[in-house]
């Protein structure tokens, strides 16, 4: 059995003139949450794109669970599950019916997906909101059914692309306690932040990226170490000479 | 293909059709109100037959034959026009640029001398005296220019037929069925038309659907998902199919309550479902080749009319009364000939089977099939499904 869960080598995107990414090679193992580290721009929702199928790389080869990318994404489609950038949830159906739509498309039979509906929106917070519409939820509870829908399904690896984004920070360290939990349940988790913070908090390994290379890598505390800093937002001053928020 | 994924995305689309204002509105209760204005404006609504005001100013002098007051009697005993008497011209045309009359008649001073003539030598016409009845009509009235003329033309040859026959048949006078009582309403000409009409609108709701799911990110979380674009695809056509047989059944319950009452049968009725519900293919093509130009919602509206304007000028009950050319032009666009079908069976009472009507559902299905067809195969192209 393949140790890794998702494999990049030499991954590069172009759009026109500009490099989303530039020769990105690395590896994830089973098992492991690992943070994609870099201001906006930096090329971490293109690298998760790729390795969902959404977008073909210009040269370079992705993998997942040992599925190419491209060539396979049906197969990689029923393994992952993705909580997109967007807050992307229907407005007009109830978080029940959201959840429901979702489940379907994943053609999960009825009781399991009432047993995975139930336990999520307890988990998320949201049981006693689900028969509200989506649309009259907050942004953070548009966030969190955002999170519950790409997970509904439960799949191997999970991609959260900035999934505490716009979030108060009572709902941030919710979801932190979730994402672990989900960690400790055998999860592969990528997940993209430009929060500091956050990776610090939750990330097994992490990966820094800017303008789409990967430009440190290793634990937290390994690369505060070897960069002799107090942080990780200490570490990105030091490799890229700028702070992570002056891009935002 | 997994039939759970598609009617799944399939209430997904209902739901929405139902729960957004907006969409609502667009979809169902546009088309309602409009055959409701309409039909009111143009059908008859509440008369069992329309009945004119007719204005008339009379000039003549008479003589030992009063022809004018036979001309107005005759008028009156049609029950379909109400006489309103002028002492000139002018009060007369106050009153119908006012609206309160949709024509004036002007009956000049020799009627009667004329009709007199005509009764001493109906075979001579070297003989008769030649007058002008002039008529001024309501050009703002479709139904004022379109019905009226006829109605006194006819009244004005069965007084001549009347005398031709009277040794024959002496005070028989039966004029009002001379004149087509029940003439058609001007909803009953444009109902085929509406049908049309209300399925157009599916282009916008569908270009503004796709724009909007992939600007707020939706198409993107589908496309994560196993789903096949065959079966997404699918699920949106049935949607808008069942949307546009919704839309169907309320623009047929309108205008039947507006008094359309074509007669034919129920398969007439089930083939023209089947029409419209073919027609509303070309309509999300329509649609997902605007959501394909369009960058956002917005956008997908102001395109979508590129699209929804010819149909809706060249192919419904509003290309009947444009010129020749733009209804030469009307035969480029498929709802045209759904128009045509539509009116063919229920105006012209054609079979089902005849080879005007077999023409029309040949190319709508053809057309309807080939423009979803480059829909779709463009959206995916752009945008991958």
């Amino acid at each position: 059995m393949n140790e890794s869960a998702i494999v990049t080598d030499h991954l590069v995107k172009n759009y026109q003139d500009v490099k989303a990414l530039d020769d990105l090679s690395l590896q994830v193992r089973r098992g492991e949450l690992f943070g994609l580290l870099g201001p906006n721009g930096a090329g971490k929702t293109t690298m998760i794109h790729i390795l969902c199928g959404l977008l073909k790389p210009t040269s370079g080869t992705a993998t997942v669970c040992g599925y190419d990318a491209q060539k396979e994404s049906a197969k990689i489609k029923d393994l992952i599950g993705v909580c997109i950038q967007e807050t992307a949830v229907y407005p007009f159906l109830t978080g029940t019916e959201n959840i429901d739509l979702f489940g379907n498309l994943y053609t999960m039979d009825k009781e399991t997906l009432n047993a995975r509906r139930s336990m999520l929106l307890n988990k998320m917070g949201l049981l006693d909101d689900a028969k509200r519409k989506a649309g009259k939820y907050s942004g953070g509870m548009k966030r969190r059914l955002s999170l519950l829908l790409a997970l509904i399904h439960d799949p191997q690896i999970i991609f959260l692309d900035e999934p505490t984004e716009a979030m108060d920070p009572q709902s941030r360290h919710a979801v932190w306690d979730f994402i672990k939990e989900l960690k400790n349940h055998g999860k592969t988790i990528i997940l993209t932040t430009h929060h500091m913070e956050e990776a610090e908090e939750l990330c097994d390994r992490v990966g820094i990226i800017d303008h789409g290379r990967l430009i440190a890598l290793g634990s937290p505390k390994e690369l505060t170490s070897k960069n002799n800093a107090r942080n990780l937002e200490e570490v990105f001053i030091q490799l890229t000479g700028r702070n992570i928020r002056e891009e935002l | 293909m997994k039939l759970q994924r598609i009617v799944a995305l399939t209430k997904k689309e209902m739901k929405k059709t139902v729960r957004e204002p907006a969409v609502l509105f667009m979809i169902f209760l546009f088309p309602i109100v409009f055959v409701f204005a309409f039909g009111a404006s143009f059908g008859g609504v509440g008369t069992g037959q329309p009945v004119y005001n007719i204005g008339v100013v009379n000039l003549d002098h008479g003589n030992s034959v009063n022809a004018s007051q036979l001309l107005l009697t005759t008028l009156s005993d049609t029950k379909i026009l109400n006489l309103h008497t002028y002492v000139d011209n002018q009060t007369a045309q106050n009153e119908l640029s006012q609206g309160s009359i949709q024509a004036v008649m002007i009956i000049p001073n020799n009627f009667s001398r004329s009709f007199a003539s005509y009764q001493a030598a109906p075979n001579d016409p070297s003989t008769w005296t030649n007058v002008s009845i002039i008529l001024y009509l309501d050009k703002g009235s479709l139904v004022a220019t379109q019905a009226i003329p006829p109605i006194i033309q006819q009244i004005l040859a069965a007084i001549a037929g009347q005398n031709q026959q009277a040794a024959s048949n002496p005070f028989r006078l039966e004029i009002a069925s001379l004149v087509q009582v029940k003439t058609p309403s001007a909803l009953d000409f444009i109902a085929p038309g509406m049908f049309t009409f209300a399925s157009i609108f599916l282009i916008m709701m569908v270009a503004q659907s796709f724009a909007q799911d992939r600007e707020n990110g939706m198409m993107k979380r589908i496309r994560i998902t196993p789903i096949t674009p065959t079966e997404f695809m699918t699920s949106q056509v049935f949607s808008y199919m069942a949307i546009a047989l919704v839309q169907a059944i309320l623009v047929f319950v309108m205008v039947y309550l507006m008094g359309f009452r074509p007669a034919v049968g129920v398969p007439a009725y089930g083939f023209a479902f089947i029409l419209v519900l073919m027609f509303s293919l070309s309509n999300v093509g329509f649609g997902l080749i605007t959501a394909t130009i369009a960058k956002s919602p917005g956008a997908a509206t102001g395109i979508s009319f590129l699209f929804v304007l010819p149909q809706l000028f060249l192919g419904t009950f509003v290309g009947a009364s444009l010129s020749s050319a733009a209804q030469a032009a009307g035969r480029f666009v498929p709802s045209s000939y759904v128009t045509d079908a539509l009116t063919s069976l229920f105006l012209r009472g054609a079979a089902l089977t005849s080879p005007t009507i077999l023409l029309d559902v040949a190319v709508v299905a053809i057309s309807c099939i080939a423009i979803l067809a480059v829909g779709i195969v463009l959206y995916a192209k752009y945008y991958k499904i």
